[in-house]
């Protein structure tokens, strides 16, 4: 579904703050593929996720979605196969519109913009129902602005716009990261039960070592712009944490030194 | 002082207010909608009375120099957009680019700093010699009126339409309409497109109301549009929601900006003061939502 034939990016070459972020990374992804990411700050997850999402071009390598190469599509053309979430539950909505209308921005993802109505009132009926779902409550206030809502309804509200048409692939940036953890674990178990209908590719980055281990049927650990473990399988299902530290001392040569993201 | 004076200035200023309220909802497309200062304005004004002016004296239409004058002014909307995306110049650079070279651009339309047209000798749509003493249906402040009426109908569907949503989640949230897959450079530029042509539908109808376009007259256009629209949401943002009432306060707005305007110069404050003022006034009503959050948030004591 996925494929990272050697992406590489640095950040301002040729000046002080030179970051090589990413450094050859390869990644095949299969289809209905859960992935995990997880690494320290600065380990080049949300930039490998940044690359896919094509914020900005890539220096080298080829990604290729379903097979298709979109290394140079721009941002908005990639979109098409992309739902994405971010960690900033601002940035994923935009606040000064309403519910339905964010929604029906989603609904049209990956369609050229017309002078056809913007939000049709059967479409309405659609989304209250998928509101509902949600079990948040925001079926009754569906012409409200998303700016009125709270942090954890935008995310879940975000990741019912990035799954309203069903993605090639879903990118999630730690969109739990700036919850609360009660929230954090209302909005990660819908992500599950999203992703388990739907049978979404996806990738998901957390800070969370535990979270890590419990979602997803592959993990990957990132370290300096590259991935340092791909544990899949029987592997993963068995995993602990453990397990999971014991390993990246054994590829890294080091402590893993981050207590966030033991304990997170 | 006498007060009869002062009455007899607002139906003027009523008309004026009206034109200038075409030019302010322009204003508000950048500035609310694409939350971008856009200072190509002060040009794209005048280019919209300079070419109105310079057809009609050529022999068209009315309408005909109206329209030309909107797609001229769509024309400056699109360069600004250029610069600003393409180009990838701030968007306030970008305009004052676009203004400073319509200055060059406005004098060749005209051929010299000022045409003037006659009302006796011209159809024209709406004219200072209009207001008082005509039938209702040429009465510069009806005909005004109708037509802001008309561009609110025309922007309140057009912003309901997919294309309208796609630009109002640009100026929202540049990320989230990216993720959405909408190209907002071009929703940037279609925004400043529309902007500018009615800004120069404006211009057209000041140039033929003043009987004259002028290279100055839209000197200083941005901070009348931007007093428009802040005045419009301080006295009536609270009353409503809906995006066509919205447009229209804006419109009311600019009628009593000038109603203002009129009652200062009655007061008899010297005319050469009145930018001055309007540019603190538009200063303190653009610090007023900073100061509120600055000095008067109140911090909830512990119980």
């Amino acid at each position: 579904m996925l494929e990272l034939i050697n992406i590489s990016k640095t950040f301002n070459p040729g000046t002080v703050n030179e970051k090589q972020a990413l450094q050859g990374v390869n990644l095949t992804l299969e289809d209905g593929d859960f992935v995990t990411v997880i690494g320290g700050n600065g380990a080049g997850k949300s930039t490998m996720l940044n690359a896919i999402a094509g914020v900005w071009p890539v220096d080298s390598g080829k990604i290729l979605i379903d097979g298709q190469d979109v290394t140079a599509l721009p941002e908005y053309k990639r979109a098409q196969f992309l739902g994405r979430v971010f960690q900033d539950p601002m940035t994923g909505t935009a606040a000064t519109m309403g519910i339905d209308e964010n929604l029906a921005l989603a609904m049209r993802r990956g369609q050229s913009r017309t002078l056809k109505v913007g939000l049709k009132k059967d479409e309405r009926d659609n989304y209250r129902e998928l509101l509902k779902g949600l079990g948040l409550g925001l079926e009754d206030r569906l012409t409200s602005k998303v700016g009125l809502l709270s942090g954890g309804q935008r995310q879940a509200l975000t990741l019912l716009m990035a799954t309203l048409k069903r993605p090639k692939l879903l990118l999630l940036d730690e969109h739990t990261a700036a919850l609360d953890p009660k929230t954090a674990a209302k909005v990660l178990q819908t992500t599950d039960e999203i992703i388990a209908r739907d049978n979404l590719t996806t990738l998901m980055i957390t800070h969370n070592m535990k979270d890590a281990i419990a979602h997803g049927n592959r993990l990957i650990m990132m370290m300096e712009g590259k991935i340092i473990l791909d544990i899949k399988g029987e592997e993963k299902k068995n995993l602990t944490v453990e397990d999971l530290l014991h390993k990246f001392e054994e590829v890294s040569g080091e402590q893993f030194a981050s207590d966030k993201a033991i304990l997170g | 002082m006498n007060v009869m004076n002062l009455i007899n200035a607002f139906p003027g200023a009523i008309a004026q207010g009206l034109i200038w309220g075409i030019m302010a909802i322009g204003v508000y497309i950048t500035f609310r909608i694409l939350d971008i200062a856009d200072l190509s304005v002060d040009g794209s004004l005048c280019t919209g009375g300079a070419v109105c002016i310079m057809m009609m004296q050529a022999g068209f239409n009315v309408w005909v120099s109206m329209l030309v004058a909107l797609l001229a002014g769509m024309l400056a909307g699109l360069v600004t957009g250029v610069f600003n995306t393409f180009f990838g110049i701030p968007a306030i650079l970008a305009g004052i680019l676009t203004q400073l070279g319509l200055y060059s651009v406005n004098l060749k339309i005209m051929g010299k700093a000022n045409q003037a047209i006659n009302v006796d000798k011209y159809n024209l749509l709406v004219s200072l010699r209009y207001i008082k003493g005509v039938s209702l249906i040429k009465n510069t402040i009806f005909v005004v009126a109708i037509l802001i009426l008309v561009l609110i109908g025309v922007l309140y569907w057009f912003f309901g339409t997919e294309l309208g949503c796609a630009l109002r989640a640009t100026g929202c949230n540049e990320n989230m309409a990216r993720a959405q897959g909408i190209n907002t450079d071009k929703g940037r530029i279609l925004g400043l497109v529309l902007s500018n042509g009615l800004v120069a539908i404006a211009g057209a109808l000041l140039g033929q109301y003043q009987g004259f376009a002028d290279i100055n007259m839209g000197r200083g256009a941005i901070v009348i549009g931007l007093a428009a629209v802040i005045i419009g949401e301080a006295l009536f943002g609270k009353l409503f929601d809906n995006f066509a009432f919205k447009l229209f306060t804006v419109g009311l707005g600019s009628v009593i900006y000038y109603f203002v305007l009129q009652i200062v110069i009655w007061l008899g404050i010297d005319t050469d003061l009145l930018k001055l003022l309007s540019a603190l006034v538009v200063a303190i009503f653009l610090a007023v939502p900073t100061w509120k959050k600055r000095y008067f948030t109140k911090v909830k004591k512990e119980d």
